[in-house]
């Protein structure tokens, strides 16, 4: 087991460099200088060229990559002199343009996004493994047609839609959310409502794309479970349907769902963009979108990737871990 | 006793599924209507750049309830512009199809390449291959469109390859197929693995053949319905995604209007032209459905084994 996890914690540190040296060559080679982003309109070459300094950016891409790794390690100053900077570890650089360090605006972002993929996660595992445990119970009956029904609207409609829809015919329409407050921080500490209020919808609209592929996938893991010959042998021992499906048929067909839901609940964690987008929620994903779309902050976009791609890389790690520890045949293929 | 080729029995299978089959006629008359936009306007007598001032009140608004529909503009008017808002989906939807097929077509042909590379040749190739669309599929896809597209679509432009949308299209069609062709692969490669097991493989071994006649003559010819049926499925996906970005404003820009960017400009008038907002939002997620069911239906007739639902 421990030369497994060895194993799969050095090859999760490879791709984890692999992909943060891969970004790091996009970006560079991409036709925009970020200095000369760093000024605006009044601008002249000599304060371009010194910001490019301040920032580091006059060195190679692959000496750029060597500081920015050390400052996630060690953290990192900037300038000299009276404009010297300091950003603690982990550093994932200097935004210019809202003269403040990476770490700190992801760090105000973070908990946003948490919230949202935490509150969205319990809901769409409920809602999808009780209906998939419901529609797989009455195959072929009116729950599992209305079961049908749901899972193919919810993989139909595109989140974005969905998330205007509620937001625009439920929350706005019925003045459940104030369109003033949308998009400021409620501490679920000091404004329980508040923050409930301004999550619900959010969660709501995430989790309906989820619950639906969730209880699509429920449903035909219990049906394939209860077809195996252990369920038998339960039958046929005498016990009642009941004590069936909790203690035998659940127990072998959820185990498959919590490997996926590990992986999907990480990759919110990177910041949901779409969700964030229409209910202006101040989290990693708004962040990265008005990064892009309004000025083209490349640390942040920078930090944001590569945040969200080391969530995904990170789950996987855990995931292959627990199913080596549940699994012992994984250990040694 | 009649005998059926494998080809005759899917089909029948097909037309007996009563849903799949009017979802396949509703994909094809919106497909087709795509195809056919200028003759269709044509005949409604609209035009997609055409702005139809006199449709709009004097604030601006489309005359008349439900965004304005009329004889003249069977789904009603924009407000603002006043263009025509059958045309505008029209043309839009020809965008949205294009990037849809070009991207479900080239994703699968990729992964077909590379997933029988890998399942054919096994081993040192095949574990190559499987790191690296782990690796790709490492990287956070929609976070990397969204940073990537606007720089990119420069780049695109510097070249000459393309302008405007034509780049920016170009740059969704190559993120979409990086981004699609490792989920085909995995599929292909575990199936390879399997065929190369198979009789009439060792048979064509046997017999000499080069592994460029086995992979192109007794393995692909197998493949087709799982790319068949991978297309269907994915199609649908494709097409939402490309909604999607445009709406979030990082894929077809104005002065085109896929349905996505109306959806985007119809946000802001939802209290005032709510029409405008419901009848996009109601066909894209139709097309969608209609895609979706026609895909269940295509697996199911070409794959009974497999899961219905």
């Amino acid at each position: 087991m421990l030369k497994y996890v060895t194993k799969r914690l050095a090859y999760t540190l490879i791709v984890l460099v692999l992909v943060s040296l891969t970004v790091f060559i996009i970006f560079n080679f991409l036709p925009i200088d970020p200095a000369r982003l760093t000024c605006g309109k009044s601008c002249f070459p000599a304060l371009i060229e010194a910001n490019r300094h301040r920032l580091g950016l006059d060195v190679p891409w692959w000496e750029q990559w060597i500081r920015f790794m050390h400052g996630l390690v060690a953290g990192r100053n900037y300038a000299e002199g009276s404009a010297a900077l300091h950003c603690g570890a982990p550093s994932f650089g200097y935004s210019f343009n809202q003269h403040s360090c990476v770490t700190t605006i992801i760090g105000q972002a973070f908990p946003v996004t948490f919230g949202l993929a935490i509150g969205s996660f319990f809901l769409w595992i409920v809602l999808g493994v009780t209906l998939g445990v419901v529609a797989a119970r009455f195959k072929g009956r009116l729950a599992d047609r209305l079961a049908t029904a749901f899972v193919l609207i919810g993989t139909s409609l595109p989140t974005f839609i969905s998330g205007i829809l509620i937001l625009l015919f439920v929350a706005l329409k019925f003045n459940l959310l104030n369109p003033i407050e949308m998009g400021m921080w409620h501490s679920p500490f000091t404004d329980p409502f508040g923050y409930f209020k301004e999550f619900i919808f959010p969660c709501i609209t995430l989790a309906l794309a989820y619950a639906a592929s969730y209880t699509r996938f429920t449903r035909s893991n219990v049906i394939e479970t209860s077809s195996e010959d252990f369920i038998r042998t339960a039958k046929a021992k005498g016990l009642s349907n009941k004590v069936i499906l909790r203690k035998h048929t659940l127990r072998a067909a959820l185990s498959p769902i919590i490997t996926i839901a590990g992986l999907d609940f990480a990759g919110l964690l990177g910041g949901a963009i779409i969700t964030e987008g229409i209910f202006n929620l101040p989290g990693l994903g708004r962040l990265s979108l008005k990064a892009v779309l309004i000025d083209y902050d490349l640390p942040v976009i920078l930090a944001t990737t590569l945040l969200a791609a080391a969530f995904v890389v990170v789950a996987n790690l855990l995931v292959d871990i627990a199913y080596a520890y549940i699994d012992p045949r994984v250990r040694v293929g | 006793m009649v005998l059926r080729t494998p080809r005759q029995i899917s089909w029948m299978r097909f037309k007996r599924n009563k849903a799949a089959v009017i979802s396949g006629l509703v994909a094809l008359f919106f497909i087709l209507s795509a195809f056919l936009a200028p003759l269709i306007t044509k005949l409604v007598g609209v035009n997609p750049t055409t702005t139809y001032t006199k449709a709009l009140t004097q604030y601006g608004m489309p005359d008349g309830p439900w965004g304005g529909i009329s004889l003249a503009h069977p789904l009603g008017v924009e407000p603002g512009a006043g263009r025509d808002l059958l045309a505008l989906l029209l043309y839009g939807s020809r965008i949205s199809f294009t990037v849809a097929l070009i991207t479900s077509v080239a994703s699968i042909g990729l992964g077909m390449l590379i997933g029988i590379t890998a399942g054919y040749f096994r081993g040192r190739v095949d574990a190559v291959i499987g790191r690296f669309s782990d690796f790709i599929l490492a990287f956070p896809s929609t976070f990397m469109i969204v940073a990537l597209s606007l720089p990119l679509v420069q780049r695109v432009e510097a070249l000459h390859v393309a302008k405007d949308n034509g780049a920016r299209i170009v740059v969704l069609i190559i993120f979409f197929v990086v981004f699609g062709w490792p989920g085909f692969a995995r599929l292909v490669r575990s199936q390879a693995l399997s065929m190369r097991e198979r009789d009439f493989v060792m048979a064509a071994q046997a017999l000499g053949a080069s592994n460029w006649r086995i992979i192109t003559k007794e393995i692909l010819p197998n493949l087709w319905p799982t790319a068949i049926v991978f297309l269907s499925l994915s199609l649908p996906g494709f097409l939402s995604a490309e909604a999607t970005f445009s709406f979030l404003g990082v894929g077809v820009q104005a002065p085109s209007a896929t349905w996505g960017l109306v959806l985007s400009d119809a946000v802001t008038y939802w209290q005032t032209d709510p029409a405008y907002l419901i009848i996009p939002s109601a066909m894209l997620v139709i097309i969608v459905l209609a895609l979706n069911l026609m895909g269940d239906g295509v697996r199911d007739a070409l794959d009974p084994k497999a899961d219905s639902r």
